[in-house]
């Protein structure tokens, strides 16, 4: 149920009013499959742009992608994508937008039905099936479309801060979500945050990103037990060592 | 509230003047119909059973000549919105014949198809096509590349993306382009039936002015806006359904 994701090379440059603009620089990286890895670094890094080529909806200018040995050369519904701003579909209700996925791959409808309400009901929205995107909440609207992209059981998810319209409470319930997800099935998921306590508690791995054009800087293997203690010492020894690193890259953004 | 009262004020306003002016004279009332005179007219065509006959002969005209535009508007704008090589062959013509009036060419209608039910349908499907076509090609070729993102990651293929992504999304605006092919068909079958017909709305009013009767243009002007808002309105609910979830706000 899960993939390998290689990252070899990787370089993008955008053209920018005739202007070469690049947002990635040579990344290389081997996602084990299984891990949950996340991407930190400052805010126009290329950690969108990434994901953006790992999902096949970008190619990059140099290097390639492989999924279990295979070059990307588009999307496909084994890489499953939460986009940063939802990309909900608007005619179709919240259940609608969640059965998408699995009414493509020509599911009777009653297993649909089912399938839906089940992810609905993991990210609480179970009372607001038959709403529309347009009347929800930034929030609810992110959290459905994280039920939509796991509703299609993809071996692979790329979430770009699939978190970052919650509030603190909903955002922690849906980690410890997660994270109980991924003790189960396992999946390979590249997880894009700007929350280093969100990075701790979820990733087997963190990587952060250098300012722009995107490079590695640093790879932090997260040792600490599956269900993790958010107050424990070594959960706050990382806290603070990733941030540090996180703060000196942020800073020379502004210089 | 105010909808409702919108046509009852107008037709107030209406006999205010035209009965004012009949008792001050402050024009020659024969050139001011009052409401009492259109709807004399009205009944009078109404038994000999000609109006009935006129509203049916444009109306005929209208549907075909606009159905046919609408096919051919969305048939074509599908090829160019989806197949480039269409699109580069379609476009430069389309861009060259759409800013020529269409009137420049009905003469030329009048000439090739005749004078009857032929030259008419063809002129209105002419001059409607235009603008449906641009606007059913935009919105398609507008709709949002995220979402097609996010349906082909879901696992659509290109008869998915075209049959649940595309074409919902585009509806709305396909739904408006239809609204205003409509509107224009009820515009131009009017000229089209003045450069020569034997019967229609168009030539009622051609009638009433070669016969200085007035109150028969009035009354086949309001005729067409009935016909134009009863149609605008089916056009509507039916933009409603294609908003979907769109339409609350
Ligand atoms: N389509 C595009 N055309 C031109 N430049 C682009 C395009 N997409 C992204 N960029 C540029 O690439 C760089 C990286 O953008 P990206 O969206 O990947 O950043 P990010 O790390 O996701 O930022 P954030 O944390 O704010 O979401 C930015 O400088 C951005 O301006
Ligand atoms: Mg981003």
């Amino acid at each position: 149920m899960s993939a390998r994701v290689q990252l070899e090379g990787l370089h993008k440059t955008f053209g920018v009013d005739g202007h070469a603009a690049p947002a990635l620089s040579d990344v290389s990286l081997e996602v084990h499959a299984g891990e949950l890895l996340c991407l930190l670094g400052p805010s126009g890094c290329g950690k969108s742009t990434l994901l953006n080529i790992v999902a096949g909806f970008l190619p990059p200018t140099r290097g390639r992608v492989l999924v279990d040995g295979a070059p990307v050369t588009g999307p496909g519904p084994e890489r499953g994508v939460v986009f940063q701003e939802y990309v909900l579909f608007p005619w179709l209700t919240v259940a609608q937008n969640v059965e998408f996925g699995p009414r493509l791959q020509g599911a009777p409808a009653e297993r649909c039905r089912a399938i839906a309400a089940r992810y609905l009901h993991m990210v609480g929205l179970s009372e607001h099936a038959a709403k529309f995107p347009v009347q929800l909440s930034g929030g609810m609207k992110q959290r459905v479309a994280i039920a939509r992209a796991l509703a299609n059981s993809p071996s692979i998810v790329l979430m770009d801060e699939p978190f970052g319209a919650l509030d603190a409470q909903t955002r922690e319930v849906l980690q410890e979500e997660l994270s109980r997800i991924q003790r189960v099935e396992h999946k390979t998921i590249i997880f894009v945050t700007h929350s280093i306590r969100e990075a701790v508690y979820l990733a087997d791995r963190v990587v952060v990103l250098n300012r722009a054009p995107g490079r590695i800087k640093e790879i932090f293997t997260i040792k600490l037990p599956e269900a993790r203690d958010r107050f424990a010492p070594e959960f706050t020894r990382y806290e603070s060592e990733i941030t540090r690193l996180v703060k000196e890259e942020v800073a020379r953004v502004h210089e | 509230m105010i909808r409702t009262l919108a046509l009852p004020a107008a037709l107030l306003g209406w006999a205010t003047v035209t009965y004012g002016n009949r008792a001050l004279e402050v024009m020659n009332p024969a050139l001011l119909p009052t409401p009492g005179e259109v709807a004399a007219v009205t009944v009078a065509l109404a038994r000999d059973g000609s109006l009935a006959r006129d509203v049916l002969v444009s109306s005929g005209r209208i549907v075909a000549g606009f159905g046919l535009a609408a096919v051919a508007a969305l048939a074509l704008g599908l090829a160019v919105a989806l197949y480039a090589p269409a699109r580069l062959a379609v476009e430069p013509l389309v861009e060259f014949l759409r800013p020529i009036p269409p009137l420049a060419f009905l003469p030329m209608f009048l000439v090739w198809f005749g004078l009857g039910e032929t030259s008419k349908v063809a002129f209105i499907a002419y001059t409607t096509f235009f603008p449906m076509f641009v606007a059913v090609t935009a919105s398609l070729l507008r709709v949002d590349v995220m979402l097609l993102r996010a349906a082909a990651s879901l696992g659509a293929t290109r008869r998915d993306l075209l049959r649940r992504v595309v074409l919902p999304a585009a509806l709305p605006g396909i739904v408006v382009a239809l609204r205003l092919g409509f509107g224009l068909a009820i515009f131009v079958i009017v000229g089209a039936e003045f450069m020569g017909a034997d019967a229609g709305l168009g030539n009622l009013i051609m009638e009433g002015r070669v016969f200085f009767n007035p109150a028969q243009i009035v009354m086949g002007a309001l005729l067409l806006g009935v016909l134009g808002s009863l149609v605008n309105g089916l056009l509507v609910a039916l933009e409603r359904r294609a908003l979907g979830g769109r339409a609350l706000r």
